[in-house]
């Protein structure tokens, strides 16, 4: 296993096996999409209480779910890149970086234009809203400081640093924010217990929080090829892999 | 423990020889305090329930203000890579030069927030509460903003990038400071509040000289 996670690292291997996945995740991702947004814009039953505004949902909390996800896989890989200056690591983290702060993105846009109708205002100062735009703000300092640091071995470890500090400061900034008299309505879904939202409604969202996750999968191993050619520019694999094509 | 004493004693010493600097992040937080009655309004009613959150956001904007010196003349002179090359455990180290800037820019702040909380109409009774969660959280400003100046103090312009780091880090300790004070203007208990915000200082007292002395040693290689 470890052999194998180590073969990995290399940036050749990785860079094959990545071109071979690429289509997989590319097929994959396009049809679940096709399916979830189906199943959630046109089949899914209307709210109650809500009507068709809440299929905005089939967006909104995928993306939000995302967002945390991937500040998760960030940190993993900046320990990792630390503790043993795996390559491979580094690129992932930081190729990772603008798709979090994406789907943040799209979490706050998607809730405002949500809110308008059900809260009437776009914008509350509730602890889930303020909890995602630091978080947007915490994405956009880490890829700010990654462009600002010129010399590349700096700049990852910097970044690296950076992220697993930030991992430790999230949670306590999420519970200190949840101190406000919260708007947001609870999580509707569980593991443990039985969802409070429909199943009609339910398999929908987890087939497009499925299709999010590989979809940025996808986007992550096509930047991370990029970014790996980039870097390993003056190597003989892809001077060779150049002249081939 | 010799180690922490010296570079704390070289820092103040430092610090005392430039004495018109000194004041700068007092006078700042004052000013700032003091826009805000000219902008929002003068109005003793209105001012009674932002000054502990006036009085909080510009000690926040002081200490980020300053904290950029804390590294910037010890790396320019070369003295930041003798103090890396120490045989002493850096984190005391890192600790010491903090506690100075502490001393030498958190203190005063503490120091003239009665004289603030006397221009903004603080609720009677609420002052020492004030005092109480800022002794307890610029602390944790100075600790959390050297993080940040320890990541960018090898860049040149790195001004408006450590705001873009360090401020999203600042909230959990604004949220409580500002809430405790105004949970004691309503005279709700607020032990809770200086529990979390003790633990803040705890925690970062013990985590954060690590992750200075490694941001260090990136920057400066």
């Amino acid at each position: 296993m470890l052999q194998w996670l180590h073969k990995l690292a290399s940036p050749k291997i990785f860079y094959n096996l990545a071109s071979r996945l690429i289509p997989w995740f590319g097929w994959s991702t396009l049809l679940l999409l096709v399916y979830g947004l189906y199943g959630g814009l046109i089949e899914a039953p209307a709210d109650y209480q809500q009507g068709d505004s809440f299929r905005i949902m089939y967006i909104h909390v995928p993306a939000a779910w995302m967002s945390m996800f991937i500040y998760l896989v960030i940190a993993f890989h900046s320990a990792v890149f630390l503790i043993w200056k795996i390559t491979i690591s580094d690129i992932l983290a930081r190729v990772s970086a603008l798709i979090g702060a994406s789907f943040t993105f799209i979490a706050l846009v998607t809730g405002c234009l949500w809110g308008k109708p059900m809260w009437g205002t776009y914008w509350i100062w509730d602890a889930r809203l303020t909890s995602e735009l630091l978080l947007l703000f915490i994405y956009l300092g880490y890829m700010g400081l990654g462009s600002a640091i010129e010399d590349r071995r700096v700049a990852a470890r910097a970044c690296a640093l950076l992220a697993i500090v930030c991992v430790v400061i999230i949670p306590i900034i999420h519970y200190s924010v949840i101190w406000w008299n919260t708007l947001h309505q609870g999580s509707s879904v569980s593991v443990m217990n039985k969802s409070a939202i429909d199943t009609s409604m339910l398999i929908p969202l987890l087939v497009m929080a499925i299709a999010f996750k590989l979809f940025y999968v996808l986007v992550v191993l096509m930047r991370a090829r990029t970014e790996l050619l980039f870097q390993e520019r003056k190597t003989n694999w892809v001077r060779k892999l150049i002249q081939e094509k | 423990m010799n180690a922490f004493t010296a570079l704390l004693k070289r820092d103040l010493l430092l610090a005392y020889r430039n004495r018109g600097e000194l004041a700068n992040p007092m006078l700042f937080f004052i000013i700032v305090v003091s826009l805000f009655p000219l902008a929002v309004s003068p109005d003793p009613s209105i001012l009674e329930g932002m000054a502990a959150g006036v009085i909080w956001v510009a000690a926040l904007l002081s200490t980020l203000l300053s904290i950029e010196r804390i590294f910037r003349s010890d790396f320019d002179d070369g003295t930041l890579e003798q103090i890396l090359l120490c045989p002493q455990p850096l984190p005391i180290l890192m600790l010491a030069k903090v506690s100075a800037h502490w001393l030498v820019t958190g203190l005063p702040l503490i120091i003239v927030t009665p004289l603030l909380a006397l221009l903004l109409h603080l609720p009677e009774g609420t002052l020492g509460i004030l005092m109480l969660t800022l002794l307890l959280g610029t602390p944790v400003l100075s600790l959390v903003g050297a993080i940040g100046v320890a990541l960018t103090v090898g860049l040149r312009r790195g001004g408006m990038l450590l705001t873009l780091l360090i401020l999203p880090l600042y909230t959990p300790v604004l949220i409580f400071g500002a809430n405790a004070v105004q949970a004691a203007t309503m005279g709700l208990d607020v032990t809770g509040q200086i529990y979390l915000m003790s633990g803040l200082l705890v925690l970062s007292l013990t985590l954060a000289p690590l992750a200075i002395g490694s941001a260090l040693r990136v920057s400066v290689s």
